[in-house]
């Protein structure tokens, strides 16, 4: 790598850094304004036109509060968790794609791509989908040290929960991607990307994987209902309780820019990433910003309706349902590679499977225990 | 894997319901633009009210600073002018504080006033910098000269006997002290000490 790709390398770091941060406070304002929609309320709108002034309001503040180090942290680790959640969040959106150069959009089908630096993707990686899941799972880190180092029992059981949480649903996470990854056979996002150019969008001929990935990835951001690290009626605020000002606002961001980034994912997995409809060959950085709202929207919407789950509940739904879900859509997709399926047949075969299982009870058995007590 | 599908199936149930409702108009009242209709018995500031002839319904009786439960009313009364007088009563009331730091807003007052003199309005913006801003003086509660109301007391319930018709307890048909009446205090036709539960009342009261 010459001097000069290093530095537009970095130039483009810096850009897409910049958005994602833009993008985590309108975040901020989108969610409170549109949770209060569902609560019949109108939200801030007090802070500019329609509350747009409210998260530079909300940064001033924290960005001049007092912070504390509480007498029992360990100050050094204290301060370097929230930046290695903020890291390894904005790291790990380096590697996808939010439009494809023309030459690699008009590239033939099954020809190698050529490899092109563009604007819209900081490092095409042809290992990208490894190289993102090995980052995000280092994002547990920030939570588990920032929990211990601030010497609260109650932070160190909200990080304990997370860690937990975190590593129990990457498997159901990694292999969910797994049967599309096999379909396309490559792990670079800009190659995935350009597949759904020819073929229908993975999402429609995975839908088993593309539900337990929303599921886990929901779980992975800590998000409601599987915000159980920052339950508030049992721990406090979770892990970063003793945090306050800008150092709570690193966990913040990093919260929402790992949101931002699986919807990325999810987007360039499983919904043609910045393709407007499969067969119709228009992308547009802006189509990927669209299905991006759409599934930030989702969370919102999911955690304006459902309550937080129980820690067995949440443990027995990752381990006992989407894990061997997981693994059967895995296997599924691997005789189907084997055997030539085109995409629409991997569709129904899955579909079919899931309605013979659920014909024969095996997705709706009630557990022995449950039924006895009634 | 215990009931997935029908799990799911009530969870899109549930995403429905808060969907519908986020179609919903926003039920939030802007507030220093837009103000709600409060109820006509609110019990908000204290409003002190004046007859037609603009002379004072207070007549310094001290019965509001008497029964109040918060200690929050303190009233000196003075000997009327013959030829100017302020209430139409022998006194009037000199000063009439009212503390609304103490107040509890029970609207004890209002039903203790033989006059119909004060009564709790439904001025319910009652936010001070200081706490002087918010021990209100006379001036502060009365009326302005030229407007006299009732303000609450119509639409408080039970009304009084048809046979108090002027809740003034006067024969001239304006106080003088001459005579009153249980009713006129806001107890309907009942005696004093008639209401074993008065009786109760009022011996703890006095202990």
């Amino acid at each position: 790598m010459t001097l000069e790709m290093a530095f537009w390398v970095a130039v483009r770091a810096l850009i897409t850094c910049v958005l994602l941060l833009t993008g985590f406070a309108y975040m901020t304002l989108t969610e409170r304004r549109v949770v209060a929609w569902f609560q019949w309320r109108i939200g801030p709108n007090r802070a500019g036109p329609q509350g747009l002034l409210q998260p530079l309001a909300d940064g001033l503040k924290l960005l001049f509060k007092e912070q504390l180090i509480p007498a029992n942290a360990r100050p050094f680790i204290f301060l370097l968790a929230p930046c290695i959640s903020l890291v390894v969040a904005l790291t790990s959106f380096s590697v996808i794609p939010t439009q494809l150069s023309s030459e690699v959009a008009n590239a033939p089908a099954g020809a190698p791509l050529p490899q092109v630096a563009h604007w819209f993707q900081i490092a095409d990686l042809n290992v990208g989908v490894l190289f993102l899941l090995g980052i995000t799972s280092l994002a547990v880190y920030g939570i588990v040290l920032g929990g211990w180092a601030s010497g609260n029992k109650y932070s160190l059981i909200g990080a304990i929960r997370s860690s937990g949480q975190m590593v129990s649903y990457e498997l159901a996470l990694g292999t969910s991607l797994l049967a599309p990854l096999m379909m396309v056979g490559s792990l670079s996002f800009m190659e995935i990307a350009h597949h759904q150019r020819d073929h229908l969008w993975l999402g429609i001929s995975q839908p088993l994987a593309f539900l337990i990935f929303c599921i886990a990835a929901i779980a992975e951001t800590n998000r409601a209902p599987f915000d159980l690290p920052e339950a508030e009626q049992e721990l406090g605020a979770g892990f970063h309780t003793e945090y306050n000002g800008m150092r709570f606002a690193l966990f913040f961001m990093a919260e929402y820019t790992a949101m931002i980034t699986v919807s990325a994912v999810a987007t360039t997995m499983f919904l043609g990433g910045p393709w407007l409809f499969p067969g119709v060959a228009i992308q547009s950085f802006f189509f990927f910003i669209a299905k991006i709202a759409i599934f930030m929207f989702g969370f919102i919407w999911l955690r304006a309706t459902l309550p937080r789950f129980r820690y067995d509940q949440l443990m027995r739904i990752g381990w006992k349902v989407l894990l061997p879900l997981a693994m059967m859509n895995l296997a599924i997709t691997a005789i189907g590679v084997v055997l030539g399926w085109t995409h629409i047949q991997f569709t129904g075969v899955i579909l079919s499977v899931i309605a013979i299982l659920y014909a024969t009870g095996k997705l709706n058995r009630r557990r022995e225990a449950e039924a006895s007590h009634h | 894997m215990d009931r997935v599908i029908d799990d799911l199936i009530a969870l899109g149930k549930g995403m429905s319901i808060t969907f519908k409702n986020m179609l919903e108009r926003p039920v939030t009242k802007q507030y220093p633009e837009e103000k709600r209709v409060v109820p006509n018995r609110t019990r908000g500031r204290h409003v002190l009210h004046r007859y037609d002839d603009d002379l004072e319904r207070c007549v310094g009786c001290l019965l509001c600073q008497g029964t109040c439960p918060a200690g929050a009313i303190y009233i000196e009364a003075e000997e009327n002018d013959k030829d100017a007088p302020t209430s139409k009563g022998e006194r009037f009331a000199k000063v009439f504080d009212v503390d609304l730091l103490r107040c509890i807003y029970c609207g004890h007052c209002e039903m203790a006033c033989p006059t119909n003199a004060i009564t709790l309005e439904n001025n319910t913006a009652l936010a001070g910098y200081t706490r002087d801003s918010l021990l209100m003086h006379k001036d502060d509660l009365l009326e302005p000269v030229g407007v006299s109301t009732l303000g609450s007391t119509d639409y408080w319930d039970p009304k009084p006997p048809a046979d108090v018709a002027n809740r003034v307890p006067s024969e001239t048909g304006s106080f003088d002290g001459s005579s009153t009446s249980a009713a006129a205090v806001g107890r309907g036709d009942l005696k004093l000490g008639q209401n074993p539960k008065n009786e109760v009342h009022r011996e703890s009261d006095h202990e």
